[in-house]
């Protein structure tokens, strides 16, 4: 482990309850402190906490705030309500996806930005360009270091957190509020990437130990019957592929089209038509790809037979022809069989398609599926 | 984390114990707990001849797939179906009843490369 690694403000709590730390973006993260499954199992259960501290946490503010997000982001962005959270893409010139970003809206002219740690640099040299680019009126402040953020994620997490707080259990999907707790400022929303009802907060880096105190003062979270388990990045993977969640660098990337990852929702490609909306970057090609009939590939779900992963970089045959490519795999504890996203020519993609998938140590028949391959069960 | 000193250690993680010319093969607890929690086996059947530094089988975790080596020339007489049923038990017991294949050697001068479990824990437990 290199000295230049940025420790998150958690990490004291990782080390004392043996989390495996790993390199990510930059970050010592916590790949995970016991059993992947069983985490995995625990979130899909109970409960399971997460540090997702190394995600970007990017304050916009100012008279054209909202502008700069219009412009940036694939998605309306003036149409959001205060206290409101909103998945968008920020695409590239060529129509790629630069970033995934979850937009909160506090007010018309604040907003915070939550990006990939291994985006947060581009992310943030990319928004001061089209500032100056466009001669906007904003400040953007980088708080990534300033706050922490963890994820609070399971069927039984909200029972655990109304015993803190009535208001939080009653918000929205995909709505946030923010508390005064004691001295310190918490964003929390209702929202996630593992598939289950639960919350993420934001909340200062100097507070964050503190506040896990409490929270989890009543807690053993070494117990079988522990209403939360501490939960890593790896499981924090297995989940949001069952979820069906992309994950920038695997299904997202500079050179892939956005309009090929199944995230038509996220893309406004009539965003400008309403006078406060906007052309936003990438608009135009993502534009052009749609009128000449849609990406080549698009990204699809694979079941696959027996027990084998394929991992990104399989390669997807059909008939003996390479079709695509696998971005993510794994053998899903909660289904029990392996699944894996692709992208595959779109003559492939329909629902119930047959195809090989070649990892170079076996060829594995598969079967495109629905995504999410897992959708939890409605409380 | 504690290794039998009844065995020896290759460098790829493998253990062998030989008793009357058979030696049974496992990974190290060290391997295993590196892999993750293991989800499938592949193991080659019995009656496969192998030469020293042949893989014998495949293992394949939550986050990546391996080989596994044999130090030894022979045959393999039999491999753990229980492991193949229940690839957790390589995380449960990876010296015990996580072991993978027994084999006839007839070619032992392998053994000679390995390492004993003082020199191997030195090496690679943390």
């Amino acid at each position: 482990m290199t000295a230049t690694l940025i420790q998150s403000p958690l990490h004291e709590l990782h080390t004392q309850h043996g989390g495996q730390m790993v390199d990510f973006a930059g970050w010592e993260m916590p790949l995970r402190y016991g059993s992947i499954i069983d985490e995995h199992n625990a979130v899909r259960t109970r409960g399971g906490v997460f540090d997702v501290s190394h995600m970007g946490r990017v304050a916009i503010k100012g008279r054209h705030a909202r502008r700069l997000l219009e412009i940036a982001c694939s998605r309306k962005i003036y149409d959001m309500e205060e206290g409101q959270c909103r998945y968008s893409l920020m695409c590239n010139e060529r129509g790629g996806v630069k970033d995934d970003v979850l937009v909160y809206r506090h007010d018309s002219d604040d907003f915070l930005v939550v990006v990939n740690a291994s985006n947060r640099v581009k992310i943030l040299e990319h928004l001061a360009a089209l500032v100056a680019e466009r001669d906007l009126t904003c400040a953007i402040d980088d708080q990534t270091l300033s706050t922490a953020m963890i994820a609070v994620q399971g069927p039984k997490v909200m029972d655990f957190i109304s015993g803190f707080s009535s208001e939080i259990p009653a918000l929205k999907r995909y709505r946030f509020t923010t508390k005064n707790l004691m001295v310190m400022k918490v964003l929390v929303s209702r929202t996630g990437y593992t598939g289950e009802n639960g919350v993420e907060a934001i909340l200062p880096a100097k507070a964050v130990g503190m506040a896990m105190k409490l929270i989890l003062k009543d807690v053993d979270l070494d117990a079988a019957d522990a209403p939360v388990k501490l939960a890593g990045l790896g499981a924090r993977d297995s989940l949001r592929l069952e979820a069906g969640m992309p994950l920038y660098g695997h299904e997202l990337g500079e050179d892939i089209n956005a309009l090929a990852s199944g995230l038509g929702f996220a893309i406004s490609l009539d965003k400008m038509d309403d006078d406060r909306g906007e052309a936003f970057v990438g608009m135009e090609a993502l534009r052009a790809t749609r009128d000449a009939g849609g990406p080549e590939r698009v990204l699809v779900g694979l079941k696959l037979e027996g027990k084998r992963v394929a991992r990104g970089g399989a390669v997807v045959q059909a008939s003996g022809a390479d079709v695509g490519e696998v971005t993510s795999g794994c053998l899903s504890p909660t289904l029990g069989y392996p699944i894996a996203m692709a992208y595959v020519d779109r003559a492939q993609c329909e629902i119930g398609n047959g195809l090989v998938v070649s990892t170079g140590r076996a060829e594995i028949k598969s079967e495109v599926v629905a995504m999410p391959f897992y959708k939890a069960p409605k409380a | 984390m504690s290794y039998p000193d009844d065995r020896v250690y290759t460098s790829s993680h493998e253990w062998h114990l030989e008793q009357d010319g058979v030696v049974t093969l496992g990974l190290t607890s060290f391997a295993v707990d590196q892999l993750t929690d293991v989800t499938f086996v592949d193991l080659k059947p019995a009656g496969t001849q192998l030469d020293k530094g042949d893989a014998l089988g495949e293992v394949e975790s939550v986050k990546t797939t391996s080989d596994v080596y044999s130090a030894v020339g022979g045959e393999i007489i039999e491999v753990n179906q229980q492991v193949i049923d229940n690839p957790a038990l390589l995380n449960e017991d990876a010296h015990g009843e996580g072991w993978l294949v027994k084999i006839k050697v007839s070619d032992a001068s392998g053994l000679a490369d390995c390492v004993d479990a003082a020199t191997y824990e030195k090496e690679h437990a943390h």
